[in-house]
């Protein structure tokens, strides 16, 4: 009953109806603002849609900020092309994100004490794989070979082989 | 001995996991810590709601343990703290200044005269520009700031009655003494 009631709870929040219910809300969106001055110098437009693809849009988390079409995300990709137009780095330009939104807005969090689990975990996983592995095959491998036979088993096989012994 | 621990590992990791997992459930994915706790409020110059011609800065309420709430006439989930905020408001239990974010003005004063003004002043930020420099993403949002400027905590969504009795009136209590 419990495990149903929290699959069920799990399906809820999934669902995106209900999540949206009582959830923060978002400013509505305008799609008549989506479209942004591009800057006009092809590199500048090339760096600009490149950070907002590293971006994650807060309000529809599973969206970069280049892709979404929510209110805030319009406004960050504003910030962004003005930035570059005041010359702004890269990184100043990230900087900028994370000192507000924290290391969530960005799609590749930086190696540190709390995301470590995250980038190792992985291959922790394969390396215990690795070794449970191989502690199953030289198991394996021993109970083939380190099995010889009994005097008497021996002696059994010859007689069978040399097709005079019986059975018993 | 050697069956058991084979039998054993895997069902550890599995509860591992799948604490794990229930933890997950418990949490909430909109709501995404901010790196500004703990750091001074930033700096804003905004124009009053009620009279454009005054400006008002964070600075203004240097000295005081005050809150500075997100809100917005489009905002649904507002309506639903609104009641609370007005009480605090009548109780005069801390000041708030509200931060009517990406509205437009006179929706936003019709709606403090429909739903009630509990804000000691409202200051308009049209293009959301304040907005993104305090990390706001979803509406409502309520940082608590310190007598010396700093934001101690911050609300995330509508503040429930629980949240304020359990964390933002002790936490205002707590600052008010120091």
């Amino acid at each position: 009953m419990r495990i149903a009631l929290i699959a069920l709870a799990f399906f809820a929040v999934s669902g995106t109806a209900l999540a949206q219910q009582s959830a923060p809300s978002a400013p509505p969106v305008e799609t008549a603002k989506e479209a942004l001055p591009t800057p006009k110098d092809p590199v500048a437009a090339k760096r600009a849609v490149a950070l907002g693809a590293e971006l994650r849009c807060l309000v529809c988390q599973n969206q970069t900020i280049e892709e979404s079409n929510a209110e805030l995300a319009v406004d960050l990709r504003r910030q962004i092309r003005e930035q570059i137009a005041q010359g702004k780095t890269d990184r100043e330009i990230l900087d900028y994100m994370v000192a507000r939104y924290g290391d969530f807005v960005l799609y590749r969090p930086p190696f540190k004490a709390t995301t470590a689990l995250l980038w190792i975990g992985p291959f922790l996983l394969l390396l215990i794989g690795i070794l449970a592995l191989r502690r199953v095959l030289a198991g394996r491998r021993k109970r083939v070979d380190e099995q010889p036979l009994t005097d008497a088993e021996r002696g059994e096989a010859e007689r069978l082989l040399a097709g005079t012994g019986k059975t018993e | 001995m050697k069956r058991a621990l084979v039998f054993a590992i895997p069902l550890a990791i599995f509860v591992v996991l799948a604490l794990f997992l229930l933890r997950g459930l418990g949490l909430n994915p909109r709501e995404v810590p901010s790196p500004l706790i703990g750091k001074a409020a930033p700096q804003f110059q905004l124009k009053e709601l009620a009279d454009p011609a005054k400006a008002f800065s964070e600075k203004d309420m240097a000295g005081k343990v005050w809150l500075l709430n997100v809100w917005a006439s489009w905002c649904v989930a507002c309506r639903e703290e609104h009641p609370l905020l007005v009480e605090v408001s009548r109780k005069k239990a801390v000041p708030i200044v509200g931060l009517n974010y990406k509205d437009e003005p006179g929706d936003a004063k019709a709606w403090l005269k429909q739903f009630g003004d509990p804000y000691t002043l409202s200051v308009t930020d049209r293009d959301g520009r304040v907005g993104i420099d305090y990390g706001v993403y979803g509406v409502p949002e309520t940082f608590l700031i310190d007598k010396a400027g700093v934001i101690r905590y911050k609300q995330i969504g509508p503040i429930t009655p629980e949240a304020w009795e359990k964390k933002i009136m002790p936490m205002v209590r707590e600052l008010e003494k120091s």
